[in-house]
């Protein structure tokens, strides 16, 4: 009888074997990869707005308080995105004739509000509260980063689940001072590993880690 | 002539074959240009009706799980029904191949292979409901433990979870099984094979077998691991799904009998299947020789057996519930006997403790007409048992304020009779492309020529 298949299929056999579970592995590697990737997240992406907002030159240049522009950060769930008019009250006074700046003139005239791009996105099925977080001495720059050193807003985190449980499972290792929380540069006075287990009990702070907590 | 099936030591294959009939008739099913009629027009049917869960399915992807009857308080309806009704049929199919194989029962030689098969797309069709029942199938694999971006596991306290591993052991494990007890006949086939197609694929598939002795004894060893493995699972598989009942306090389901209870309703329920596709398969090929009298007569006391086991379940629900005098069982059971339900749990009760006996009668054990209406109403019967299970307990639970009512819709039969089209295609295509009876198995049933006088 005639052979059907060639002796090279002896070692294709094998060799697939050992190719299928080297693939198998590569796909979960890549996929993990892939979705952790500034692809997947934006991290560290600036995003294209209507008008180069530079974080950086207000904060560190003129240095303004995040509250001046995000005023409802201490007391609502949503920080708040300033009205066309907060930006008014300087730039109709400097630099009122600037190019760049025509969408915010425009948008004052007109009274539509600038469509700003949104940086930072969480999904609608996660409850987010700022109020809860900067009253309990979660600084500003523990989730959003260094923004005084960013020319363009991007998201310095990945706001993936794993990175919110990081801070809800040990919230000692970020804690800070209630004073401190608007502060851009902070750096912990003594240990933090001292430091975060004081604050964490004198603020009552819990280990907030039930679904339901954030998945309402 | 019948005088001789009474025996003990009927014959499991009938007489005056040899190893060149037996390998023709087997393989010639597969390797012949004459497939029966009727096979082209179950073959054309289940497919057709295996659209419906295609179209069902498809469906609540695209627009929702809404579409389904489920809701508060009955959160599980024809989907998880038909998911424990499955894998209960799977159940035949290992216990033939894993216990009655270590058991050293000759009998299962020449229905296993096909049990066995009946088991992998059992378990597929389970496997289905789960997955769609989560309402998102795109995200099931979060059932699974892998490193993931939301630093979770899956709750390991949950029996919902030992299900996952324990279906998806089961698939595993029932599918190596049966592919390598294929091997040996792929071999057969890839020499038999006529085209270069068919010399191909089953010599692919045979990975150069070759019959030696090495390879029966490779073949053998594997094979008794792999029966040692399988056999846990027809007991632990099924116990586990109990679980996702018995560990929940509903009245009805938090029962300490559900675990034996629902092995032994698979087993039940599988045999019932074996006998439904096997007896007309059977006429269909002409293979009374090798799936005779005594392959019934056997299969039905397992049916009768494990029935009488199922209906002691049916009678100790009711005991403990008046005799545990709380209120709520016995409302429980007050709502079988005459709930807006109650005529699903008066048949249930024909169909799988009055219909049964019948198989008390010889006579009626070989009759195959006989046989394949008993096992039809036990299949019916095996499903409302679910269907009292799950959403009668769910429906009326300790509030009369949160009781409710549960109505499938059309897209929930539509998933479950396109599920039995599914499964039934498969089974044809299996038939049509593998032997169905194990061939080199049943030729070590053939009788010797007695003056052979030994080697």
């Amino acid at each position: 009888m005639a052979q059907i298949f060639r002796p090279s299929a002896n070692l294709l056999a094998k060799s697939s074997i050992v190719g299928g579970a080297i693939l198998v592995a590569a796909l979960g590697f890549g996929l993990d990869t892939l979705f952790r990737s500034p692809y997947n997240t934006n991290v560290r992406v600036a995003r294209d707005q209507p008008v180069p907002f530079s974080h950086k030159h207000h904060v560190a240049g003129i240095g303004i308080d995040c509250r001046y522009c995000h005023t409802s950060v201490e007391k609502a769930a949503f920080a708040g995105i300033p009205p066309t008019e907060t930006c008014m009250s300087c730039h109709s006074q400097i630099w009122s004739d600037a190019p760049m700046l025509e969408p915010v003139r425009e948008s004052f005239r007109s009274g539509k509000p600038l469509q700003w791009t949104r940086v930072h996105d969480l999904p609608q099925f996660v409850y987010f509260n700022h109020s809860i977080h900067v009253t309990k001495g979660m600084g500003c720059a523990v989730c959003h980063g260094r923004v005084d050193q960013m020319p363009l807003m991007y998201q310095e985190n990945t706001l993936f689940m794993e990175w919110c449980l990081d801070c809800h499972r040990q919230p000692e290792k970020y804690i800070r001072p209630k004073d401190k929380v608007f502060e851009m540069g902070y750096k912990p006075a003594e240990d933090q590993s001292v430091l975060g287990a004081r604050l964490v009990q004198e603020y009552k702070v819990r280990k907030l880690t039930d679904c339901a907590v954030c998945h309402r | 002539m019948t005088e001789q099936y009474h025996s003990a030591t009927a014959p499991v294959l009938a007489p005056g074959h040899n190893n060149k009939s037996v390998t023709e008739k087997i393989a010639g099913v597969v390797l012949t240009q004459k497939t029966p009629k009727g096979w082209f027009i179950v073959f054309a049917i289940t497919f057709m009706v295996m659209h419906a869960m295609v179209f069902s399915l498809g469906s609540l992807v695209v627009r929702g799980i809404g579409l389904w009857g489920i809701n508060q308080p009955v959160g599980w309806g024809l989907d998880i029904i038909n998911f424990v009704w499955w894998i209960g049929i799977g159940h035949a199919g290992t216990l033939i191949s894993a216990i009655l194989l270590l058991l050293r029962q000759q009998w299962r030689m020449s229905i296993s292979r096909f049990a066995e098969a009946m088991t992998i797309f059992a378990v597929m069709c389970a496997g289905l409901y789960p997955v769609f029942h989560t309402g998102r199938p795109w995200l099931a694999y979060w059932l699974l433990p892998y490193p993931n971006t939301m630093a979770l596991w899956p709750q390991p306290r949950s029996p919902l979870v030992w299900d996952v591993f324990a279906v998806s052991t089961y698939m595993t494990v029932s599918i190596v099984f049966w592919y390598v007890g294929l091997i040996p006949d792929l071999g057969t086939m890839r020499d038999r094979a006529k085209t270069m197609f068919g010399k191909k694929m089953y010599g692919f598939f045979s990975l150069g077998w070759r019959g030696s002795a090495r390879h029966w004894h490779v073949y053998e060893t594997a094979s008794l691991l792999l029966a040692g493995l399988s056999t846990p699972l027809v007991v632990s598989v099924h116990s586990v799904v109990s679980f996702d009942f018995a560990a929940g306090i509903i009245p009805g389901w938090h029962t300490t009998v559900f675990p034996p209870y629902f092995v032994a309703g698979a087993v039940f329920a599988g045999f019932a299947m074996v006998l439904t596709l096997g007896i007309p398969i059977r006429k269909l090929y002409g293979l009374e020789d090798y799936i005779t009298d005594k392959h019934l007569d056997n299969m039905a006391k397992v049916m009768l057996t494990t029935g009488l086991v199922v209906v002691y379940g049916y009678f100790l629900e009711v005991f403990f519930a008046f005799y545990s005098a709380n209120e709520y069982e016995i409302a429980m059971a007050h709502n079988r006997f005459s709930g807006p339900y109650s005529a699903m749990y008066w048949a249930l009760i024909l169909c799988n403790f009055i219909v049964p006996q019948l198989l008390w009668i010889h006579s009626f054990r070989r009759n195959t007409t006989v046989l394949f209406i008993v096992s039809m109403f036990i299949n019916v019967g095996m499903w409302l048992e679910r269907f009292v299970i799950i959403p009668m307990s769910l429906h009326r639970d300790f509030l009369p304020s949160s009781w409710g009512f549960y109505m499938p819709t059309i897209f929930d039969w539509g998933a479950f009779i396109g599920s039995i089209g599914f499964f039934t295609f498969m089974m044809f295509l299996f038939i049509r492309g593998l032997p169905m009876i194990s061939i080199f198995e049943v030729r070590t049933l053939i009788k010797k020529p007695a003056q052979g006088g030994g080697h």
